[in-house]
């Protein structure tokens, strides 16, 4: 094993991560980075799994077999992405079950934006549209991010999540191109989910905490607020196409900055939810332990199994 | 109330899959199971829900034995210095075809 100082150690993975190079399990890490990652990628696990919740809400009430099987085809691709990313903080020397007791204990975070409701089907066009637009643009950038095993369950997931976008794109389409009261129904809900979506990519860079020592380590390659930018960038026009309008007087194309004008977010909403008070807080968390509690049976049954054909062999 | 179950987890499966036939197998990730069978099952509905293969592995992780990274340097360095292993090294002459 190796003899070196700790200072030599730093400065060789800080080396490896400037020449663009990648960390692996084995490697030798700082212990910061190997404590950050867990809490960012299990906070990113936690938000597949319980994404599920607001989705999961409307699939025996969606209008058509083709938006059904999108629907549950989306719900459990959410599963999987659950699952790559608890395998990819397993690699850092934490326990899927104690990455799950801080999810059910509160102790670990998830998006915020899953605290919000799903009151009609519009919702699952705007969860497709801005939802995963948002976590698209953020995921994109991590496909690079210096831990391999996060980087490469990037990839994965974004080239699955293409579809995701684009069905809750065509929702909304299908929406503001019917009747007075669908395209109604598509404006309430990009007037509830606009805001929540453009927090979803965190405080401003200015009251972000552990941003600058994740940029440092290659985590984090673009900032707060420049990825928001992009979503909106790209977003805007799009509610234009469908014919709606988002919910912000201050929005407008800047030709000079060559990029949109934004108003004011309301951080204080923000760290409301964060805190626990946001409107489905209790309901997320307590459906996430019933579901994990009344799935004991499989597991169990999985485990008599074994045992059953393991005593017969021998 | 949340319970302290499966203290024994099952063990770790990496998983290998092949996307075409008479390609390598490529690892693909990781999951749990109790046993090889199920870590196939679990391997086709987690890793291949878009045809992403026509065959797979599963390997217990803890049966992988690996090349430590701190020694990368000293353990590959037999190659470093055999240029003549490649067929860059060698002379052509011009107009010499098929070489």
């Amino acid at each position: 094993m190796s003899t070196l100082s700790a200072g030599e150690l730093e400065k060789r993975f800080q080396e490896k991560i400037d020449a663009n190079l990648y960390i692996e399990p084995k490697d030798w890490m700082i212990d910061k980075y190997r404590h950050n990652l867990i809490r960012q990628i299990s906070q990113h696990a936690h938000s597949e799994v319980v994404g599920m919740l607001p989705e999961g809400n409307w699939i025996t009430r969606a209008p058509n077999l083709r938006r059904k099987a999108a629907l549950l085809a989306k719900v459990q691709d959410e599963a999987g992405h659950g699952l790559y990313l608890y395998s990819a903080a397993e690699t850092l020397g934490i326990s899927r079950e104690e990455l799950l007791e801080q999810l059910h204990t509160g102790k670990a975070k998830y998006s915020n934006i899953f605290n919000y409701p799903t009151v009609t089907w519009a919702d699952i066009g705007a969860i497709g549209w801005l939802v995963d637009g948002a976590a698209i643009i953020n995921q994109v950038m991590l496909q690079r991010a210096s831990y391999g095993p996060y980087a490469r369950a990037m990839v994965r997931i974004c080239r699955e999540e293409s579809f995701h976008q684009r069905q809750g794109f065509e929702i909304m389409l299908t929406l503001c191109r019917g009747t007075a009261e669908q395209k109604e129904m598509a404006q309430d809900s990009l007037n509830r989910w606009w805001w929540p979506s453009l927090m979803m990519f965190g405080p401003n860079d200015k009251d972000s905490p552990h941003s600058a020592e994740m940029a440092k380590w290659r985590v984090k390659r673009e900032s707060n607020d420049e990825l928001r930018q992009r979503f909106i960038d790209r977003v805007a026009p799009q509610a234009d196409f469908l014919g709606i309008k988002i919910p912000d007087n201050h929005l407008k194309w800047d030709e000079t900055k060559q990029h949109y004008h934004f108003g004011e977010i309301n951080w204080d909403e923000f760290y409301n939810v964060v805190k626990g008070n946001g409107p489905c807080n209790r309901e997320r968390l307590n459906a996430r332990i019933k579901a994990h509690e009344e799935g004991k049976w499989v597991r169990d049954a999985a485990a008599a199994f074994i045992n059953k054909r393991k005593s017969k062999a021998a | 109330m949340i319970t302290k179950e499966n203290d024994n987890q099952w063990p770790l499966w990496e998983v290998f899959i092949q996307s075409k036939s008479g390609q390598p197998f490529k690892h693909a990730g990781s999951l749990h199971a109790p046993d090889g069978e199920m870590a196939l099952l679990n391997a086709r509905d987690v890793y291949t829900r878009r045809n992403e293969g026509t065959s797979i592995w599963v390997v217990p992780a803890k049966c992988i034995t690996a090349s430590t990274p701190e020694e990368v340097g000293a353990f590959f360095d037999p190659a470093f210095d055999k240029v003549y292993r490649h067929p860059t090294f060698y002379d052509v002459p011009e107009g010499v075809k098929y070489l």
